[in-house]
């Protein structure tokens, strides 16, 4: 994976070049087996004057092998793991000849942690490249002294971006923070300015093995990072609630490595690799976060026979709150948009909105001033159904009613070319009813958005009865070219994040009527992992909303012939709308207060219609009823063949409604109770709460096969 | 009626070097707590039955600030209940903790007390807190502070120690602590694991087994030039008759710069009924004095004599010593002191010298380290006894029960 060439000049260069056909160079073992041998010639070497580290990829070196951290499990087989690794780098930065890392790609995690080991790094200037250590992402830490190097390299406030919250920096910036230390233009200054340092730096030796070394801004004691660690715990805990330790376990390295010498500090950042590598949350992480979500982007999920699309131009109809979201994120991904709307002066309204989004992106440094002029001027917002015709897809965003939707999609089609997609923005309107208004029911499709389209990563594609297989890809193929998660469930009520994720409301709801005290659910909530508590999220979707779709639900049923149960659920709901009015945030009320200049909070009159009971619930109760009924419901949408992949289960559940990332979303939660354990504790929960959360058949079957959920 | 203070268990850290030391990876709070851990583990101990916690740390800055016995108990999840503090009298702090946790149990106000020590030497060195007495020039002016070696050269010089005399100590201190760590002699010495249940340390590694007088003899004296500078003018102000102070101590034959920790498990009889645990040893009696701080280290025979007659014993009643070898000649003034003309009994696993002297804690080492050693001898009475900064000694008589 390495190829070494020495010139003339007696510089040896290595190059490094993975044979990955997606042009990235990814760390793996054979990057270390290389590395070892091109180190143990050149120490061999007495000519040898200097070492340049190069790559002839579109990335430098990227990754931290997850897939082989994955697969660790035993504390002794980590640590000589990360000793092995640990001490290849510790033998290049030993060297006595100087040694370059001339970056001409991203450098990231395991990458990043090389470009440190070495005495000098030059990197080209892009605008697309990204360097830093996001392994906290992941669930896991850098371990091959990365956090020992930063932080002796840009002392311990400026560390804690890059190893704490994971951030990844531009040519630029990296050299503003130190990360990086040289900043060329071109490649072939790459190349000459390394030579140049290797000629005047002949014996050099890194900072900090020099004698008398002293950390930029001290160590973890002194006067500066004394007060920034005094705060910093609380703050971190805070944002995490304790869910994700790998966050905590880099903080303790941080600190503690500056307290010691460079033997003790490198065992320090072992060992927490170990403890954070050999547990369930780091596997849960990396299952959902590295495996599934690539196994997405892949297209496991896509029909692999059909070639895939780019798509220039899109239409979509209803510039609402969907709407016009929608239009922003194609034209953000360079696809001209046709915004259509009932009158001018609708279209034109939203198109304030869409630049407004523009606006705040662009002072938030998301997106630069050309590229919003670029994608606005490529948006048309019309009254003309004609302006259909140039489209390849088109959206329809109407207000969430069938009639309308039905009306809307018959009168435009008679606009669109044959060949267009056509999808429905909707979370609760079958498919295949909405399909049979279509003059190609093969063409039409589900494409629900989660809503605020700007900032939600989900996108819940759903295939009617006769959508074809190369509509399913062409949808995919949109959904990525968004840059969004594409997930594929098919046509039952509900599909499959609206039907789950209601589990979480309902609960709240349920234990409302129990007469918990409010606070504790919201609490138990969001201790789970949740963004929000239970009525926090009620109050979002509009408790007047939550009424229409239990009328809606109702209706459906019937038609159906099945009976429509009543719960808890309606009896809140009635509480709440009927009675009092409270119809959510919107309206300033709901469970919440909204006051104007602070912050929300529960209604007080709460307790006077939901009265407290004496009896007492645990949180971890709480807490496993939100994970319980929500796991069983998606048990039961795979036996009912909504959906067949775990990914997009998982996926979905975290980037739909934010299931916790450290339990790796819903069926990996599964997984980690063990399936067993999950059936005990399910009929435990089934005695005391209710039939919701009777374990489904297929656990029992899977345990008897040893199975878990993959 | 008075109680009588019995120690149920006292057990041991091993001490890690300070340079490329294996426990310099460790926090001291960390250290003490998986030590804590390990003590209310092996007693099956309901942690909410400790009256407190005596931690001896003489250091308490940095790692080792803001009560360090308290962040430890509380992070070794030991019971809201249990109350702690961190004490100083130096180096004899791990004993004075075990003397004090007597006390509170003879008085029969607590009746389980855990008394011990840590010392981190390799992150918060001697010297780190820069105290008053070295620091404030007025004091030391006053009090004509000098450095604890320079003490014990004077000590050498006045009894006419030589530095093969030293050496030899040194020696035999690396023999007999090697020979006992080979014949497992060390019963209270518990390995310490990382997090992950990896082994980081399960013996003493500061001992060299290969000391020899030749090699010990190339060591160069670590206190003549701050002798020759000025500090060798104070010690004449207060030893006139002295013309010139030898300067015969070195690395080799002071005690070793290490990390360390030690827990003593001291409760009245009843207690111990109650959470079924046997006695190992009672403490008959205990003494602290004072001598001239500027010689400093003469404190353990003194000490030594007071808690004898205390406890209505004489020399002759005791089986085993433990003499702390902060410097090899304290141990020579001691046994000059008290007229003992070997080392039969004295220091018979070897000592701070070979293994270390990790301040806060040595105390309670050799507190444990006497015990086990009566007990595989079956021997009844043991002795422990520590020199101390400002001329103070602290002794401790036991007895098997």
């Amino acid at each position: 994976m390495i190829i070494y060439q020495k010139d003339a000049q007696n510089i040896v260069t290595l190059t490094i070049d993975g044979s990955d056909e997606h042009q990235f160079n990814a760390v793996c073992e054979d990057f270390f087996v290389d590395l070892n041998l091109h180190l143990n010639t050149i120490k061999k070497d007495k000519s040898a004057k200097g070492v340049i580290l190069t790559s002839k990829r579109r990335s430098f070196l990227t990754g931290s092998d997850l897939d082989t951290i994955y697969k660790i499990n035993e504390a002794q087989e980590a640590f000589d793991f990360v000793e092995r690794r640990k001490k290849v780098l510790r033998k290049l930065e030993n060297l006595t000849i100087p040694v370059v890392a001339t970056i001409n790609g991203d450098a990231t995690g395991s990458g990043m942690e090389v470009v440190l080991a070495c005495h000098h790094s030059i990197v080209k200037s892009s605008k697309e490249h990204k360097y830093g250590l996001p392994e906290v992402n992941f669930g896991v830490l850098p371990a091959l002294g990365g956090i020992v190097r930063l932080t002796r390299k840009i002392g311990i406030d400026k560390s804690l971006r890059f190893l704490i919250e994971g951030v990844l920096v531009g040519a630029k910036e990296s050299i503003e923070c130190g990360l990086i230390d040289e900043l060329v233009e071109t490649e072939k200054e790459l190349m000459t300015n390394a030579i140049k340092w290797i000629d005047v730096n002949q014996n050099y030796t890194q900072p900090w093995n020099r004698k008398n070394f002293q950390l930029p801004d001290g160590d973890a004691f002194s006067k500066m990072n004394a007060q920034i660690l005094h705060n910093y715990p609380s703050q971190l805990r805070k944002k995490t609630r304790g869910n994700y330790p790998a966050a905590e376990k880099i903080l303790n390295v941080v600190t503690e490595s500056t307290l010691v010498d460079l033997a003790a500090a490198s065992k320090i950042e072992s060992r927490a690799f170990v403890e954070i590598i050999t547990s369930s949350v780091s596997k849960n992480i990396i299952t959902a976060q590295w495996f599934q979500k690539n196994d997405i982007n892949a297209g496991l999920s896509r029909p692999s026979e059909i070639n895939k699309t780019k798509f220039s131009k899109i239409g979509i109809i209803g510039s609402g709150l969907m709407g016009h979201g929608i239009g922003y994120v194609s034209a953000l991904s360079g696809i001209s948009v046709v915004l259509i709307d009932l009158d001018q002066k609708k279209a034109n309204l939203a198109l304030d909105k869409i630049q407004k989004l523009f606006y705040d992106a662009e002072q938030k440094k998301q997106v630069q001033p050309y590229q919003s002029k670029r994608a606005i001027s490529s948006i048309q917002a019309t009254d003309d159904l004609h302006r259909l015709n140039e489209c390849d897809l088109i959206v329809e965003a109407v207000f969430e009613d069938i009639s309308l939707k039905e009306k809307v999609i018959e009168r435009s089609e008679e606009f669109i070319n044959g060949k267009a997609v056509f999808a429905s923005n909707t979370s609760t309107i079958p498919i295949t009813r909405l399909s049979k208004k279509s003059r190609d029911p093969e063409k039409f499709i589900g494409i629900h958005f989660f809503s605020p389209v700007n900032k939600m990563q989900l996108v819940e594609i759903i295939k009617g009865e006769k959508t074809s297989s190369e509509t399913l890809a062409k949808a995919f193929d949109y959904v990525l070219q968004l840059n969004k998660i594409p997930i594929v469930v098919n046509d039952k009520r509900g599909f499959y994040t609206s039907r789950v994720f209601e589990r979480y409301v309902k609960e709240g709801f349920s234990l409302l009527m129990e007469g918990v005290n409010p606070q504790n659910i919201e609490f138990a909530g969001m201790q789970a992992g949740f963004p929000v508590g239970p009525l926090s999220v009620a109050d979002e979707i509009g408790i007047s909303l939550l009424n229409s779709i239990r009328i809606q639900e109702k209706v459906h049923l019937e038609t159906e012939g099945k009976q429509y149960l009543k719960g808890p659920w309606d009896d809140v709901i009635d509480i709440m709308i009927k009675k009092l009015n409270r119809t959510g945030r919107v309206s300033r009320s709901g469970f919440y207060d909204y006051p104007k200049d602070s912050k929300k909070k529960l209604w007080p009159g709460l307790m006077n219609h939901f009265p407290l009971s004496t009896a007492s619930i645990t949180q971890n109760e709480m807490m496993d009823r939100f994970y319980f009924s929500q796991a069983i419901e998606a048990v039961k949408c795979f036996e009912e063949g909504v959906l067949s992949s775990v990914a997009d289960a998982n996926i979905g559940s975290i980037y739909g409604w934010g299931f916790p990332i450290f339990k790796g979303g819903v069926f990996q939660f599964i997984n980690d109770c063990g399936l067993n354990a999950f059936k005990v504790r399910a009929r435990e929960l089934s005695d005391k709460y209710g039939e919701r959360f009777v374990p489904p058949n297929s656990i029992e079957s899977m345990i008897k096969k040893d199975q878990i959920f993959k | 009626m008075t109680e009588l203070a019995y120690i149920y268990d006292s057990i041991r850290t091993p001490r890690g070097k300070r340079k490329q030391g294996a426990l310099n990876e460790i926090t001291p709070t960390d250290l003490l707590s998986k030590l804590m851990v390990q003590l209310s583990n092996r007693n099956n101990l309901d942690t909410s039955k400790i009256d407190d916690v005596i931690i001896g740390c003489v250091m308490p800055v940095r790692e080792q600030g803001a009560n360090i016995g308290k962040t430890a108990a509380q992070y070794a999840g030991w019971n809201v209940d249990v109350p702690a503090m961190q004490i100083s009298r130096c180096c004899g702090s791990g004993l004075e903790a075990i003397n004090l946790a007597a006390t509170k149990i003879k008085s029969g106000f607590e009746n389980l007390v855990v008394a011990g020590g840590i010392e981190s030497m390799s992150r918060v060195p001697m010297g780190a807190d820069i105290g008053s007495m070295a620091y404030e020039t007025k004091i030391s002016l006053n009090n004509h502070y000098v450095p604890q070696g320079i003490g014990a050269d004077l000590i050498a010089t006045v009894n006419s120690f030589s530095r093969k005399d030293l050496d030899a100590l040194a020696v035999q201190s690396h023999k007999r602590a090697f020979n006992a760590q080979q014949n497992k002699r060390f019963k209270s010495l518990l390995p310490v694991y990382d997090q992950n249940g990896l082994l980081i340390l399960e013996k003493d590694e500061h001992i060299r087994p290969e000391s020899n007088l030749i090699d010990l003899s190339k060591l160069k004296p670590s206190f003549e030039d701050l002798g020759s500078m000025g500090f060798d003018s104070f010690a004449q102000e207060v030893y006139p008759e002295i013309e010139q102070i030898e300067h015969l101590h070195t690395a080799g034959n002071s005690s070793g710069i290490v990390d360390g920790a030690s827990l003593t498990l001291l409760g009245s009889k009843e207690m111990g009924e109650q959470i079924g645990l046997k006695p190992r040893a009672r403490i008959l009696s205990f003494a602290t004095c004072s001598t001239d701080p500027t010689i400093m280290l003469t404190g353990p025979a003194p000490a030594t004599i007071k808690s004898l007659k205390r406890a209505s014993m004489t020399i002759k009643d005791i089986d085993l010593f433990e003499v702390n070898e902060a410097f090899a000649s304290v141990v020579l003034r001691f046994m000059k002191d008290l007229k003992l003309s070997n080392m039969n009994n004295i220091n018979v696993n070897g000592g701070s010298i070979a293994m270390g002297h990790p301040l806060g804690a040595t105390g309670s080492i050799l507190l444990g380290t006497l015990l086990d050693e009566l007990e595989l001898r079956d021997l009844s009475t043991g002795l422990v006894t520590l020199c101390v900064a400002g001329g103070m000694g602290i002794a401790t008589v036991i007895e098997r029960v």
